[in-house]
């Protein structure tokens, strides 16, 4: 096992380092000036311009910038943003707990009506509801998620006044930030209501960011149970007389889940994607909007920076998951 | 960690001060836009602006509903028959805001004025190159040359002197960059080594107290019970920020914020109808142009300017993309401004003589950039709509014209560079003075490299005129000077002058007291909420 | 996506190609869901193809007149405009019709672009192995650690914004999935009896990838083109709609979608109507290469 986890690891080092190259270069292959970007549209003197230039280390070697960045990286260090001029891990910090309670929430959705769903679509294979549910999960990998936000918050928050339009909570509530989750804090505050106001905030945004990993858990969890369900031994078990529900709880669901928890923990690229659309749709405050604000902006620093921690989060859930895949699997650990 | 810590902290030390929160009354904002930092000096976005407003004050500031001049944190004030010193008498009770981490020993004095504009003005100074060290609008306002020296006389008396008369400069003092910081704030976030939290952290004087920014997400704060004009109404305040006008406007109709500016203009038939809002307007202070590049052939010849002028079906571009939200525009400032010349009108749509006068200029088949801007603003609601509409007008007289569209401060700089051919711009006037239309945007001394005269037009009549008006500070006679320079502008055409917007913002019935400013701040002092 | 990478056909011999194809289309028939994506792939290709007569107005044709008229179903409509117009009086539905045109060339350009790259780059990995794979498949993940929509903006953000970056930019997004297919298919065929049997008989290298392993890899391949086609429809739409694809008054329909937002409430279908079309066209495509895959993977057709 040990043998296996560090080979695991020995791969996803050099990807790691590929990455801190990619975004160090990202900085420098953007068309003119990082100094005149930063300054936006005023003229510049010479001297403060050089001075800048200093500041932001641009007049080194390329190699001691380099060696500088990824040493700055290690530190935790990843500049400062052009507009606020705040460091963009103290940004980063601030919004990702709302970028986390949003993605939790949608994955949570996912797995509890996509399990069940396609359970029962595999069960019955062939069956009407077998096929309304590989429509609808079709249609809903189709769908352009950017516009379904939009019908929905038409639909339900503007002309039937079910769901609030945009934000975490009520502006009436004045709950402090303790962990940065707004259902916790909401929780923790003694405002009556708080908690309930929070949740409908979460709705919609949630229903937008799960359709997509719904969609793929259910269909993953349908091909899986048909795969599991034509093996010798479930078929020996229902021989044997024991009920359909049984067969799936006991054999079938068990064995079943490892190719669907994999699928799952492989959502979380997709849940990052899907989190810039739903963010900018809903003026979610989360890490997806901040990049695309920051890409209008020109706010380099904040882009490298955000780009380096997500995908070196996407890197760590596929560690885990490989290793859990891993654990559970011994075929794969012992192939290799 | 530590900030995050000191943020809640804060919040809690604020949370006792405050009425118990079932009975506070909250006035709610959905704002257009994030704001960089809170320190209306080294800013100069609407955003930012806004949200720095509330916790400050300036030595003099605008009436709440004009830009009519009001004391503020001077009392009064005299000006030497030369107009070159200004003595400033300042207010004895007003106090800055107690955080737990910054506790006022003193009451306001002339050493915060010194202190705020020195951090702008003197290089050397600790806290210049703090958060960046640009102070746009202070150098835009000419106040790096216009100021000779500011002098404390004793703790309530300043005396300031200038380099040459100046006719804009107390309405220069009531903008939003002029806000009196705290200088024993100063000091203590440099002996802190944490200067650059005097730009995030705001400490002032005005009639709210920041608490929070939760980023992208919310801006808090509570009533400053000790204001020195009375504690206000409301306890507390928050801006909801909300980018899109289509998200913001249902927000507002859904009740989840009493007041939101800036809705779309389609939307505007339907918040009208509804009987819970209150839709309100104002003549905005601004200008929606088209500027020709007069240093480029063939548009150094006035005639193919008029020939474009009356190419452009201006009534349908205002009908179209401002949805009736604007009026056509004859002269570069609106005609709000005391100094309009109301004889002139705007050039009639005429194709057939369009045509006859590029005929008459020599000019054959054209083809030109057109360049159209990446935001929207109140005098120019959707700059590609516009662009598309003129490059259809423009094809009926034979000119082929191409849009273009680069990031806004990338398009800025391109424009002041003068690399375009036709370049929608406009301007929102900062002070309400005509100086800060005509001269700012085009004098000789603008038409420069990287200069805000992006027509590169310099009439050495028109200049003498408006840098005239400038220097005297009797209103009947800048009257005559500006009415004269804006027939000149009239005659030659550097822009077309496209618009001037009006102004909406939307607010629950239940919010009283609030009047859009014609300088577009929002301003809560007064506002009141019916339960 | 598991099954894909696994798709496997017997060894090459052009009569058992021809009834595989037939084999192949016996089975797509019987899939109601496949034929019916096929039939409106189809119908859009006609529409794009013959937009300029199908369509009962220019794209860009402004009717100043008739700003922001519903159409035909609702209330103030007129068959003039079926589909009602936009801010600027453009006849939504010709505008819709041409966009069909942006899209299928979107979907065709990425695809071909990521085929041929991916393709190469997985085929030289998985053949000749060694350093070169090693660089290969470190890069390929490298790009896949990125979500992909993340990607894309990144490339955007360097490239600028507009329609050629865009595609651009889904097309390197795309990359890695071709590269990672086409060596694990290359992989697989490699130590098959018949490669080897070839390797020993003397055949060249590249007679043996070109003849001999490319073939054997089509099955999956078009799988994928075909699921990838959708894709690239709805990211290049994705990035419209965030303002970094193709440009107004280019009908992209993504475009189409986000310069509409501000009417939202007052005529949703400008909004709705080019949501319908990606939402339609894609769907279209998804089906077709579910049909494809069904059709192609012998494991689930037992």
């Amino acid at each position: 096992m040990l043998r296996y986890l560090a080979a695991r690891i020995g791969l996803i080092v050099p990807t790691f380092f590929g990455i801190i190259f990619l975004t160090f270069i990202l900085i420098r292959l953007v068309p003119g000036d990082p100094v005149e970007v930063r300054l936006g549209e005023r003229g510049i003197e010479p001297e403060r311009h050089a001075a800048l230039l200093r500041q932001m280390g641009l007049d080194k070697p390329l190699a001691e910038q380099f060696l500088g960045y990824v040493a700055g990286v290690l530190r935790g260090d990843l500049g400062v943003s052009f507009s606020t001029q705040q460091p963009v891990l103290r940004e980063f910090m601030s919004l990702f707990p709302a970028t986390i309670e949003l993605t939790f929430c949608a994955v949570l959705l996912g797995v509890l009506i996509g399990i069940p769903a396609g359970i029962l679509a595999g069960m019955k294979r062939g069956s009407l509801y077998d096929h309304l549910m590989m429509t609808a999960s079709l249609t809903g990998y189709s769908m352009p998620i950017f516009w379904w936000g939009l019908l929905l918050i038409l639909t339900f928050s503007v002309n039937l006044h079910w769901t609030p339009v945009s934000g975490r909570i009520d502006l009436s509530y004045f709950v402090d930030s303790v962990t940065g989750f707004m259902t916790i804090d909401a929780l923790l505050s003694d405002e009556r209501g708080a908690f309930r106001s929070a949740i409908m905030h979460l709705m919609l945004p949630t229903i937008v960011l799960a359709t997509l990993p719904l969609a793929v858990i259910a269909r993953m969890t349908r091909s899986a149970m048909l795969e599991v369900l034509g093996e010798n031994y479930i078929r020996t078990a229902r021989a044997k007389g024991l009920s359909a529900l049984r067969v799936v709880n006991l054999h079938a669901l068990r064995n079943a889940l490892i190719p669907i928890v994999t699928v799952i923990g492989l959502q979380i690229g997709v849940l990052l994607g899907g989190a810039i659309i739903t963010e900018t749709i809903f003026s979610w405050p989360g890490i997806g909007k901040w990049l695309v604000e920051a890409i209008a902006r020109r706010d380099y620093p904040v882009l490298q920076g955000g780009v380096l921690i997500i995908a070196s989060l996407v890197m760590l859930v596929n560690l885990i998951v490989d290793v859990a895949y891993g654990l559970l699997n011994p075929r794969i650990r012992h192939g290799r | 960690m530590k900030a995050i810590f000191f943020r809640t902290a804060a919040a809690a030390a604020l949370a006792v001060a405050m009425t118990s929160g079932a009975l506070a009354k909250t006035m709610t904002y959905c704002s257009e836009g994030s704001p960089e930092n809170f320190n209306p000096q080294i800013n100069t976005t609407g955003p930012s602006l806004s949200a720095a407003h509330p916790v400050f004050n300036r030595l003099v500031e605008f009436e709440r509903d004009s830009t009519k001049l009001r004391p503020g944190l001077a009392e009064s004030w005299e000006i030497s028959a030369d107009g070159l010193t200004y003595t400033f008498r300042l207010r004895k009770n007003a106090k800055f805001h107690a955080r737990n981490d910054f506790k006022p020993t003193r009451s306001f004095t002339a050493d915060d004025v010194i202190a705020t504009f020195d951090r702008m003005w003197r290089k050397d100074h600790p806290y210049h190159q703090v958060s960046g060290g640009a102070y746009d609008y202070f150098n835009d306002m000419g106040f790096h040359t216009l100021l000779k020296s500011i002098t404390k006389v004793d703790d309530n008396t300043l005396r300031v002197e200038l380099t040459k008369p100046d006719a804009t400069f107390l309405a220069s003092l009531a903008m939003t960059f002029a806000s009196i910081h705290s200088k024993e704030y100063m000091d203590a976030m440099l002996k802190a080594g944490t200067p650059e939290k005097v730009d995030q952290v705001p400490v002032g004087t005005g009639p709210f107290m920041f608490v929070d920014y939760k980023k992208d997400a919310t801006i808090r704060y509570t009533v400053n019970p000790d204001y020195f004009n009375g504690k206000q109404p409301i306890d507390r305040l928050v801006y909801a920020i909300t980018p899109d006008a289509a998200v913001r406007m249902a927000r507002v109709q859904a009740g989840e914020c009493l007041l939101a500016p800036y809705p779309s203009p389609a939307d505007l038939p339907r918040l009208k109808g509804d009987a819970k809002l209150n839709v309100m307007e104002r003549e905005g202070l601004n200008v929606g142009y088209l500027a020709f590049n007069t240093s480029k052939k063939p548009f150094d010849d006035k005639r193919v300017r008029h020939a474009v002028s009356m190419a452009i079906d201006r009534d349908a571009i205002v009908k179209a993309v401002f949805r009736g939200t604007g009026i056509v525009a004859a002269n570069p400032i609106p005609p709000t401004i005391w100094a309009y010349n109301e004889t002139l009108k705007p050039y009639p749509y005429d194709v057939e003589k369009a045509k006859a006068l590029l005929k008459e200029a020599g000019v054959g088949e054209l083809s030109v950039d057109l360049w159209a801007m990446p935001v929207q603003r109140p005098y120019n609601p959707d700059a590609r709509k516009m662009a598309e509409m003129m490059q259809a007008d423009l094809a009926k007289v034979g000119i082929k014209a191409e849009i273009k569209s680069y990031e806004w401060g990338e398009y800025r700089k391109r424009l002041q560079a003068g690399e375009h051919t036709l370049g929608q711009y406009g301007w929102i006037g900062d002070n309400g003075d005509p100086d800060n239309f005509m001269n700012v945007l085009l004098s000789c001394s603008t038409a420069r490299q990287g200069g805000q005269n992006i027509a590169r037009w310099c009439s050495k009549e028109y200049s003498d005129l408006v840098e005239q008006a400038k220097f005297i500070t009797d209103t009947a006679k800048r009257t005559e000077l500006y009415r004269k320079a804006q027939e000149v502008f009239h005659a030659e055409a550097p822009w077309l002058p496209i618009a001037h917007g009006i102004v909406y913002h939307v607010a629950s019935k239940k919010v009283k007291n609030y009047q859009i400013h014609p300088l577009g701040t929002p301003i809560f002092e007064g506002v009141d909420i019916d339960e | 996506m598991a099954a894909l990478e696994t798709g496997t056909t017997k060894p090459s011999s052009r009569a058992r190609r021809e009834s595989l194809t037939a084999e192949t289309w016996r089975s797509l028939r019987r899939n109601r869901g496949a034929m019916s994506g096929l039939a409106i792939v189809v119908l859009l290709l006609l529409t794009a193809v013959f937009a300029d007569i199908v369509a009962p107005h220019g794209p860009a044709e402004q009717f100043r007149d008739h700003l922001l008229q519903p159409p035909v179903w609702s209330e103030g409509g007129a068959w003039r405009f079926p589909f009602g117009t936009d801010d600027l009086g453009r006849c939504v539905l010709s505008r819709l019709i041409h966009g069909s045109r942006l899209s299928l060339l979107i979907g065709f350009l990425v695809v071909s672009f990521s085929l041929t790259c991916g393709g190469l780059l997985g085929l030289v990995a998985g053949f000749f192995g060694g350093t070169a794979d090693l660089l290969i498949m470190r890069a390929m993940d490298i790009l896949l650690a990125l979500p992909s929509l993340l990607l894309a903006l990144v490339i955007v953000a360097i490239l600028g914004p507009g329609l050629t970056n865009a595609m651009i930019a889904v097309a390197v997004v795309f990359l890695p999935h071709f590269a990672r297919l086409m060596r694990a298919s290359v992989l697989s065929e490699a130590a098959r009896d018949y490669v080897v049997a070839s390797r020993v008989a003397g055949a060249s290298r590249w007679r043996l990838m070109t003849d001999t392993i490319l073939p054997n890899c089509v099955a999956p391949l078009i799988v994928q083109t075909t699921l990838s086609f959708s894709a690239a429809i709805l990211d290049a739409a994705a990035l419209g709609f965030l303002g970094l694809g193709a440009q107004p008054p280019t009908p992209e329909w993504g475009t189409m979608l986000a310069s509409a937002l501000s009417f939202l409430q007052a005529a949703p279908w400008v909004v709705t109507l080019p949501g319908c079309a990606i939402l339609i066209t894609v769907l279209a495509f998804n089906l077709l290469g579910d049909g494809l895959r069904d059709a192609l993977d012998p494991k689930l057709k037992r």
